[in-house]
């Protein structure tokens, strides 16, 4: 075994994971702020710190744009009380909001998030067939939604877990389908060489754009946000398969499903919107300076904030969806649609051959 | 009555259009909420609103105009207060006189339980001295219930003047008057 090579990868792993909750927590500020405006409100602009108010400008800023909030949030959530509810079953209780959050970290695993740093490929695992891993471990995150709504003992949890299984798996159907159209023009299943042939072709929005827009509505259910949060409707199930949970229980189900979130932003960056890689400024290449490699890993967070943004943007505009209507989008729409793709996808490729 | 619903038209029915129309209406509102300030919210211990005038708040008691105490100590208030918050001393027969002319006696201590008035306005209506008004506080705040109960001269204090009718005093000029009667011979 190669020392190198497993120090890196730890110290790759513990910065990544660190970026990823960090982003988690700002993420959840960002949802409050954008949710205020759209709404005409100010949003979250009291939380300090005592010292802020001591720094000129920068701590009345930062104070007004709840960048201290983050903090108070996550000292609440460590400081609550844990509190188990009679009747439920133990351990599934408490194994269904690791299991939530665990493949959430995975994911982010084989996505290439800078391409060469310090002679270090920027991706933790460089798998020949990252896109597959990707719909393996994404296929597990299931299982910590429907475990907790087990698990509560108690009906809305319930339902919301039940909810939630059959909307998982209908989407992941779908999801899966749109990226083989993907997989047929590139030829590659390792996310590294999909930006390569990003970098020399161009974007494969350009390329894909059907399979493109499939995608981000199957990932928008994948990870249960708005127009698909039916796992979670407040106004129907009180809070969905998370009700009976508090604390930092809750606060890994949160966790877990803002890093979905994050890591389903990085696979479109990556499979659509050439990844680390901008079409100008000879900025295709694989980084040979230290400088030109952190503003690689600089444009891949500027593009994942985007769609993490869009992700906010529209679970504020839209009311949900009914729970037929959803399958139906799902099953009558979504799947033959992907499947037509595929086949339209692979007949060009097939005449251009 | 049935409304018969217009089947949706192939455009509306790929859904886009609505996705944005959303997207504008809710850019244009994170727009003026962002750069032409028009927020809703009003950061409250900053900014206050107005107080309407006819706003019921805190009950307190007043002085008239030449700083003298209005209450006589009748106890209509404390009989009519629904929550029971007011408590009234009254001075006894070897208490202190009134400070003003008039009037047989003023409280010797007069009590408002601020955690149980109700902000009704019985007080006020039933008050027969124009004593006691609900003025425009709203936040009252204390660190124990013993502090929410304020005494007579809290209440004077935060009451202030009354610049309303001296009833006595009209029917002081009036007595007067009575007595000077001029009497034709």
């Amino acid at each position: 075994m190669d020392w190198n090579f497993i120090i890196f990868s730890a110290v790759k792993i513990a910065v990544v994971i660190g970026v990823v909750q960090g982003m988690v927590a700002y993420a959840v500020l960002a949802e409050r702020k954008i949710s205020a405006w759209i709404q005409d409100r100010v949003g979250p602009n009291r939380t300090a710190p005592p010292f802020a108010k001591h720094i000129p400008v920068l701590g009345r800023l930062l104070t007004r744009l709840g960048m201290f909030q983050p903090l108070a949030d996550g000292l609440k959530f460590m400081f609550k009380e844990d509190f188990t509810p009679a009747g439920v079953r133990k351990i599934y209780f408490f194994l269904a909001p690791a299991i939530a959050v665990i493949p959430a970290m995975l994911t982010v695993a084989v996505i290439p998030f800078g391409s060469v740093l310090g002679g270090q490929k920027m991706v933790i695992a460089d798998l020949n067939v990252g896109i597959l891993y990707t719909f393996g471990i994404v296929s597990l995150g299931v299982y910590g939604i429907v475990l907790a709504g087990y698990a509560a003992n108690s009906k809305f949890p319930f339902l919301g877990g039940i909810r939630s299984s059959a909307q998982m798996i209908s989407y992941e159907i779908s999801m899966g389908l749109s990226v083989i159209p993907v997989l047929l023009i590139v030829g590659n299943l390792n996310l590294g060489q999909i930006i390569g042939w990003q970098a020399q072709h161009g974007w494969l929005i350009l390329y894909a754009p059907l399979a493109f827009v499939i995608f981000l509505v199957a990932s928008f259910a994948e990870t249960n946000r708005l127009p698909f949060d039916l796992p979670e409707a407040e106004t129907e199930l009180v809070g969905g398969y998370h009700t009976e949970y508090g604390s930092m229980k809750f606060a890994l189900f949160f966790l877990g499903e803002y890093s979905n979130m994050i890591a389903s932003s990085g696979m479109m960056v990556t499979l659509f919107f050439g990844g680390w890689t901008l079409p100008f400024w000879g900025l295709d290449h694989p980084a040979a300076t230290l400088v030109s490699g952190i503003i690689h890993i600089l444009i891949f967070l500027v593009k994942m904030a985007a769609f993490i943004v869009l992700f906010i943007w529209v679970r504020w505009m839209f009311p949900r969806f009914r729970y037929d209507q959803l399958m139906d989008l799902g099953w009558r729409r979504f799947l033959p649609l992907a499947l037509v793709n595929i086949l339209i996808t692979a007949i060009i490729l097939w005449m251009r051959a | 009555m049935i409304v018969n619903r217009k089947p949706l038209t192939f455009w509306e029915r790929l859904y886009l259009p609505a996705i944005v129309g959303g997207l504008k209406v809710t850019l244009k509102h994170a727009y003026a909420t962002l750069f032409e300030r028009k927020v809703v919210t009003m950061e409250y211990p900053e900014q206050k609103w107005a107080v309407p005038p006819d706003y019921r708040g805190a009950p307190y008691l007043v002085k008239d105009q030449e700083g003298h105490t209005k209450c006589v100590s009748c106890q209509l208030c404390e009989f009519v207060c629904p929550p029971k918050a007011i408590r009234i001393t009254p001075p006894g027969t070897a208490g202190q006189p009134a400070d003003r002319t008039n009037a047989e006696k003023m409280p010797a201590e007069f009590e408002i339980n601020m955690l149980r008035c109700i902000f009704c306005g019985f007080c006020q209506e039933v008050c027969p001295e124009e004593a006691i008004f609900l003025q425009k506080d709203y936040s009252l705040v204390g660190s124990s219930r013993a502090e929410m109960i304020y005494n007579k001269e809290k209440l004077l204090a935060l009451g202030g003047t009354h610049a309303g009718v001296q009833k006595w005093k009209l029917k002081l000029e009036e007595a007067h008057a009575q007595e000077n009667f001029p009497v034709k011979p």
